[in-house]
């Protein structure tokens, strides 16, 4: 399937001109030109999308990054920076007339300095190796995307990956205190540093999440805290989903900040529990886990009152993990809700919209509805601390038609956050997938801001050409009609 | 006020390519670079428009007053959790302007880190909204974050949404006797370890310890640090705060921000140290001080200084050529004539 709409930018590249211009400047194992080594680059997690690039770059040194990057700038190619391809959102996904620049051989952690309590790391390396490597010091790298033995710190901070623990322990936004990054031109720039609040313009923050539009990252720099000493995991029945949303907001309203606060329904507690046998409560309609974590003393004192909290909003059984072991069989079962729902379907798409977590019965029973209306299933899981709901829609690729039914599925939910006062995107980015939902969430002046802000970075439109904000043409032609504040949007544009 | 009052205000010094100062409550006028233009006033543009304690945000017009939100946020045991200073009558655009974190900076993080959303008049008087309501948010570019510490020059914050947390529990100060180099020391050693530290410090040989959080957890680290438990610490924390300690004393002061273990330069005069070892103060003219802050991988500003002085030395580290002309773009992008809080970050834009 191509993503591309007609009106996108168009490139006009001469391959047998660019794969000689890539030749002068990286030794033959840094480049991919035949097209079975092109191929498994076609895509990224994000397996319903796919397009051959012109080639595939495999730099090994900074310099050789500069040397595409230039070369690519003067030749007016497209280039699609890489990690390690994880993402859910088509973000890497190729350009037809692009290169791939892949940063998966900058695999080095640079530096770990325990006193100043910071990791620098080259972009390809994993986010948990980064945190292995910190053991031995009693520290870690916070934020934990459920890909993080194989996704890397370059992606990371390119999507602002988020993961289980972020309502305590924040974004890599908040993680991260600076990047190098080269930029279209060829040209370095140093942003962010090791002491606080850099002069100028937090270019940090514009940055990080930006999905590869800006620039190009050769170098990270983390910050890295003290591991606590112990963590415990609540586990809490509810017979009605209503309910166990309530229970979350009367958390928050009793001033605890759990250190991971996740919600799953009946249909994936039913997928896991066979797989995992987490021992989750398949009777319940939702189950919520409420972790905490800090000294013994505190820990113990947190799970008493998230208990009694959890009591009073009405949970028909609650388990608290007795030991270390009991935790992760716990947390085990949410972190393989994607495999297990896997499982049980030949396909399935993994949405990504946040909602005002007093929405969720809501949007819970409008998926319901949706699931009869496209008739597919959907399970649903749920970072319910922060509002990030990640309906996982099954499908059946190899039947005719049950794909574009998932799409227009999970077109329906991501509009339906935006209706709810939320995004189409808490973590994943939109990428090439959300793409068209985009014409939802803003407005023209903010997207039109938007391409201000990247021809700021990148004048040619070069970088990841097609990603992230839509054209403005591709709003009017997708024809999203919604009104804000009794606004039309883009009234201006002619309708197709 | 209304929001309408700004547009119009701003297109037309847009149509006459006319200047504009931007001003809330004017508390933080003696920083950053020299005011010029015809006075914005946008103090009158204020209200909390939303405020959800169990979704953790409230949202507020640019003129309302600090104080106005964090009581707001008290009845519901909700704070700011990056302390912003009030110095007199402080406004919500204003602290997001400006980007001045409190003392709690260390545990909890700054401004930019808790800014959610913003409503922003840009250089044409086009009112852009970016960001929301919800903890996770990365459709399209960070801008709300980004309009942190910008100083008004790339829109006129009309509002902001800004994450609340709740209160802690508890909270214990502890004072210890110890000198700058035992001080830095120990700030890192303790900083690597699970301790609910929220505050730090140090002046004329007394650090001063902040813990916050659960009441075991607050109970346990004191026992664990020894230390004396301070007297009258919540004064002693708002002088920070609100820079009436004596350690802010005097026509000129610097604000050195650093890695939190480099040593201390070798200059005269250092008034305090904040934020684990990571913020430092000194005062009086000190011309070797931004190459003493590069060196060491952190930058000075001249955070109060007569107009003479801030004229010649600029208030912010000065940027690199590219990173200069990257400012510049992004400028444009938002304020095409330059018409916003011209030279308020830098002379330059």
């Amino acid at each position: 399937m191509t993503a591309m709409s007609s009106n996108e930018p168009a490139f006009q590249t001469d391959r047998s001109a660019l794969a000689s211009r890539l030749k002068t400047i990286l030794p033959p194992h840094c480049l991919l030109i035949d097209e079975e080594d092109l191929r498994p680059y076609e895509c990224d997690g994000l397996t319903a999308y796919r397009e051959l690039p012109m080639a595939v770059c495999l730099p090994e040194t900074e310099g050789q990054v500069i040397d595409v990057l230039r070369n690519c700038h003067q030749l007016g190619v497209p280039v699609v920076a890489r990690g390690a391809g994880t993402g859910l959102s088509g973000g890497a996904m190729p350009h037809a007339q692009g290169v791939v620049l892949s940063l998966a051989r900058f695999n080095k952690i640079l530096r770990l300095d325990r006193e100043a309590r910071l990791a620098v790391v080259q972009p390809g390396v994993r986010n948990l190796a980064v945190s292995e490597a910190a053991a031995p010091f009693g520290l870690y790298y916070a934020p934990d995307p459920s890909s993080q033995i194989a996704c890397t710190l370059g992606g990371n901070v390119a999507e602002n990956s988020g993961g289980v623990h972020c309502l305590k322990y924040g974004l890599t936004v908040h993680n991260v205190l600076r990047i190098r990054v080269i930029s279209i031109e060829g040209e370095v720039f140093e942003i962010g540093s090791e002491a606080p609040d850099a002069a100028g313009y937090d270019l940090l923050a514009l940055l990080i999440g930006s999905e590869g539009m800006l620039g190009v990252v050769t170098e990270v720099t983390v910050k890295l805290v003290p591991k606590p000493e112990l963590a415990q995991v609540v586990m809490a029945s509810f017979d009605d989903v209503a309910k166990a949303g309530d229970a979350v907001a009367a958390i928050i309203a009793a001033g605890i900040i759990p250190a991971g606060l996740e919600m799953m329904d009946k249909p994936a507690t039913a997928a896991v529990e066979p797989f995992v046998k987490a021992g989750y409560d398949l009777n319940a309609e939702a189950i919520l886990l409420c972790e905490s974590d800090g000294t013994p003393e505190e820990v113990a004192e947190e799970i008493a009152r998230v208990t009694e909290v959890l009591n009073a909003a009405g949970a028909s059984e609650i388990r608290v993990s007795q030991s270390e072991a009991e935790r992760l069989r716990f947390w085990a079962g949410r972190k393989a809700a994607f495999p297990a729902v896997g499982r049980i379907t030949p396909d399935y798409y993994c949405m990504d919209g946040t909602i005002p977590r007093k929405r969720l019965a809501e949007m819970l029973s409008a998926i319901a509805e949706m699931e009869k209306k496209y008739g597919l299933r959907c399970a649903n899981v749920f970072h319910a601390g922060d509002g990030n709901l990640h309906p996982l829609i099954m499908y059946d690729a190899s039947q005719p038609g049950n794909w574009e039914r998932a799409e227009a599925f999970g077109a329906e939910i991501l509009e339906l956050s935006v209706a709810l006062g939320g995004s189409i995107t808490g973590e994943h980015g939109v990428g090439i997938e959300k793409i068209n939902q985009m014409c939802s969430q803003y407005a023209m002046p903010e997207l039109e801001a938007f391409h201000r802000i990247k021809a700021a970075f990148d004048e040619t439109g070069l970088l990841n050409p097609g990603k992230a904000v839509p054209s403005l043409h591709r709003c009017a032609e997708y024809g999203r009609m919604h009104v804000h504040h009794g606004d039309v949007k883009f009234p201006e544009l002619e309708r197709f | 006020m209304t929001l309408d009052d700004i547009v119009l205000a701003v297109r037309s010094a847009h149509d006459s390519a006319a200047p504009l100062r931007i001003r809330g409550a004017g508390s933080k006028d003696f920083y950053g670079g020299l005011l010029a233009g015809d006075l914005l006033d946008v103090s009158g543009y204020r209200g909390i428009t939303a405020y959800e304690p169990t979704e953790l945000y409230i949202t507020a017009r640019c003129g309302t007053p600090l104080s106005e939100i964090e009581a707001t946020l008290a009845e519901k045991g909700q704070m700011l959790a990056f302390e912003p200073p009030h110095f007199s009558g402080a406004t919500a655009g204003g602290c997001v302007a400006a980007g001045l974190s409190g003392p709690r900076r260390q545990q909890a993080g700054a401004v930019r880190d808790f800014v959610l959303g913003v409503k922003l008049v840009d250089g044409t008087g086009q009112v852009l909204n970016f960001g929301g309501q919800v903890m996770k948010n990365v459709a399209g570019y960070d801008v709300s974050r980004l309009i942190a510490g910008s100083f008004g020059t790339l829109g006129v914050i009309a509002e902001v949404t800004l994450k609340v947390l709740p209160r802690p529990v508890a909270e214990q100060t502890l004072v210890f006797s110890m000198d700058r180099g035992e001080a830095l020391k120990k700030l890192n050693q303790w900083g690597g370890q699970p301790l609910p530290i929220s505050a730090s410090f140090w002046h004329q040989g007394q650090l001063w310890l902040r813990l916050s959080g659960a009441g075991a957890a607050v109970e346990a680290a004191c026992r664990k640090l020894g230390g004396d438990p301070a007297v009258n610490a919540k004064n002693h924390w708002n002088s920070i705060r609100e820079q009436t300690h004596p350690a802010f004393a005097g026509d000129i002061l610097w604000r050195l921000a650093l890695p939190s273990t480099a040593p201390c330069p070798g200059l005269d005069d250092l008034r305090a140290i904040e934020w684990g070892g990571a913020l430092r103060w000194y005062a009086g003219e000190q011309s070797a001080i931004r190459g003493a802050a590069a060196r060491l991988g952190g930058h000075a500003v001249l955070y109060r200084a007569p107009e003479s002085l801030r004229c010649l030395e600029g208030a912010f580290a000065p940027l690199s050529p590219a990173l200069l002309a990257l400012h510049r773009r992004l400028k444009k992008a938002f304020d095409p004539k330059g018409i916003l809080n011209p030279g308020r970050l830098y002379a330059e834009f």
